[in-house]
């Protein structure tokens, strides 16, 4: 085939490739680094003990905890799907490990690891229903999610007696988990908890599978076009079966987590938790029906999340008040996103 | 010469309805074989079937001689048939470049460091829209905010580069002006004159006659005439396209009926009533 003389493109089109802010202005995270710098500057102002280093402590792990979960969460937003099972997750994964290492009388090792085996199989569960039956996400992890919950509570009082776990604290093995999943360490002067190394490094990990692997061009085209996808061979199932194994995966290290900084577990926690995790991933600029957003967007929803929760404490407010920040700030957040995309896409 | 894709007495059912009853056709390299039919006459069932998406139930199906029972698109993609469907396939928040190469990606490196080779694929992209004629200044662009006829090219384009010997198009000047249908049917063309066999799915008789070689005319789910182009003039293919003796009686109907009292009868008169 010869190249035809005259090219299709419009006339009007300017040779030079886009330029650096209209690049910009096209991610997806902007929204939320706007967002982010303004929620800082307010409580800069509005606290004065909020630029301490204890304080930035403290907001680093609120977010850390949130922003562990806001990744996968995104990634599995961007593959077009929700899963509301995420927040009680993490807590069966860490009765799992705690329960089957006392029981036994393992190990702590053994029981951090059958953990994993266990919630990568909720995973699998939740993706394996959904790409068999394609009903709704939402409802199948509704389901999953109600399931947990009533296992949690039943499973924990079946074998414990009461509501939380036997400590497991002076158990072997304990030490080495407790150094992995939840020690802490000094850096420049600022004390902090090891989930935010595990944070920065799952956000890094994810930005990276997203932008520079097949597995990240599929995440994309699932959720963005999936009769699409399918039919230029994305394996769909396969996508959408790996990311709830993600979301999984990342429930064991929170679950961990949990597990490791106090010992016990109280079978009754992480619900509603899944909700913070996916508005941090709203906020950082994913789109609730799929195909756009990024991995460090999340990281900067997490953030806000972590400053609003800590920042309202630092300024002396009542407490009870942040959940209407915080849906305030979602609210904003989305529509700030909205304004951005339709900028950025005009601007073309 | 032997055909790149035969078809002899397809059939396919869903459940009791017959979707397609007895199809043939050939496709030839070089050549393009154009499929017509009205809403409804089976297309999109041949396609499906020869792309791979469903399986047919009786008649046979080969693939350069070898009788096929595709499974899936991917097989059909691997055997050397690739399919242009009415919504592209393309995924619409997507880069050019990414939607170019999905589920094909290149990659380079090895074990965890295996990642997308980027440079290559943005290059190959411009280089293969710029070949088709297409100058598009930033393949960073969403492939949604092409126009219509562009991106059917980046979908040709895409099926050529990655050795396609068969290329179906799924009604691909249906939703465009005159102009968009001009330069895509010279996309179809140069397709064919890379050596493709091409199955051109349409209603529309005017823009088969420019550019087939055969034509195979479905109705209701089953083989209405099937013609090489010398033997059948652009008239007669839109007659037996447009239904032929049925639309004579359709004509003859319309001029007798009355207009019905509910709207008015004879005391409402409109302009353009005498047509």
């Amino acid at each position: 085939m010869s190249a035809p003389a005259v090219p299709e493109a419009p006339a009007d089109a300017p040779v030079a490739a886009r330029s650096y802010a209209r690049r910009l202005l096209g991610r997806p995270e902007l929204g939320s680094v706007v967002g982010a710098l303004a929620v800082f500057l307010f409580f800069a102002f509005a606290a004065d003990s909020f630029l301490r280093a204890s304080s930035l402590s403290t907001v680093l792990y609120a977010s850390s905890t949130i922003g562990i979960m806001a990744v996968p969460v995104a990634l599995l937003m961007i593959g077009g799907e929700f899963d509301l099972s995420a927040g009680v997750m993490v807590t069966s994964s860490a009765l799992v490990s705690s329960m089957f290492s006392y029981q036994m009388t393992a190990n702590v090792w053994v029981g951090v690891g059958v953990s994993l085996l266990v919630t990568l199989a909720i995973g699998f569960f939740n993706g394996f229903v959904l790409t068999r039956t394609r009903l709704p996400s939402f409802i199948i992890t509704l389901g999953t999610f109600l399931m947990l919950t009533g296992l949690n509570l039943g499973f924990t009082k079946l074998i414990s007696g009461t509501v939380s776990t036997k400590t497991i604290g002076d158990m072997e093995g304990f030490d080495s988990a407790r150094a992995l999943f939840a020690s802490h360490f000094t850096l420049g002067g600022v004390d902090l908890q090891v989930t935010v190394l595990w944070w920065l490094g799952l956000v890094a990990l994810a930005t990276w599978v997203l932008l520079r692997t097949r597995a990240g061009n599929w995440i994309f085209a699932v959720g963005g076009g999936v009769d699409a996808a399918r039919a230029v061979g994305v394996p769909v199932r396969r996508t959408k079966i790996g990311l709830y194994m993600a979301v999984a995966f990342c429930a064991w290290i929170s679950g961990q987590h949990l597990l490791m900084s106090y010992d016990v577990v109280q079978s009754g926690e992480g619900v509603g938790n899944e909700l913070l995790y996916i508005i941090a991933a709203v906020i950082g600029g994913c789109l609730m029906t799929g195909g756009y957003g990024s991995a460090i967007g999340s990281a900067v929803g997490a953030f806000i999340f972590g400053m609003t929760s800590k920042g309202i404490v630092y300024a002396q407010w009542n407490p009870d008040w942040f959940k209407f920040f915080l849906g305030a700030m979602l609210l904003l957040a989305t529509l700030l996103n909205a304004w951005v995309r339709k900028r950025a896409e005009a601007s073309k | 010469m032997s055909a790149l894709v035969r078809l002899a007495d397809v059939s396919k059912y869903y459940g009791n309805i017959r979707a397609l009853e007895g199809v043939s056709l050939e496709v030839h390299a070089g050549e393009i074989t154009c499929v017509l039919g009205d809403n409804g006459a089976g297309k999109s069932t041949l396609i499906k079937i020869i792309a791979g998406l469903h399986r047919h139930d009786a008649g046979t199906f080969e693939i350069e001689g070898e009788e096929v029972r595709l499974g899936s698109p991917r097989e059909a993609l691997d055997r050397g048939i690739a399919t242009v469907y009415q919504d592209l396939a393309v995924v619409p928040l997507m880069p050019v470049w990414r939607n170019f190469f999905l589920g094909s990606e290149p990659t380079k490196g090895k074990g965890p460091f295996k990642r997308l080779d980027v440079q290559l694929m943005r290059e190959t992209t411009r280089a293969e829209l710029h070949r088709m004629g297409i100058d598009l200044h930033d393949v960073d662009q969403p492939i949604g905010t092409l126009s219509g006829g562009q991106r059917q090219c980046v979908a040709i384009a895409r099926a050529v580069h990655f050795g396609a010997k068969v290329l179906v198009l799924d009604e691909p000047t249906a939703a465009l002006g005159v102009k968009q249908s001009g330069v895509v049917l010279k996309y179809v063309a140069a397709a064919r004159d890379a050596g493709l066999g091409v199955v051109l799915i349409t209603h529309n008789p005017h823009h088969a006659y420019l550019v087939g070689d055969r034509f195979v005319l479905l109705k209701r789910g089953a083989m209405a005439g099937s013609h090489a182009k010398p033997e059948i003039a652009l008239d007669e293919l839109t007659r037996q396209m447009a239904g032929g003796s049925e639309l004579e009686q359709l004509s003859h109907e319309l001029e007798r009926a009355p207009v019905p009292d509910v709207i008015g009868g004879k005391h409402v008169e409109e302009p353009g009533q005498g047509a």
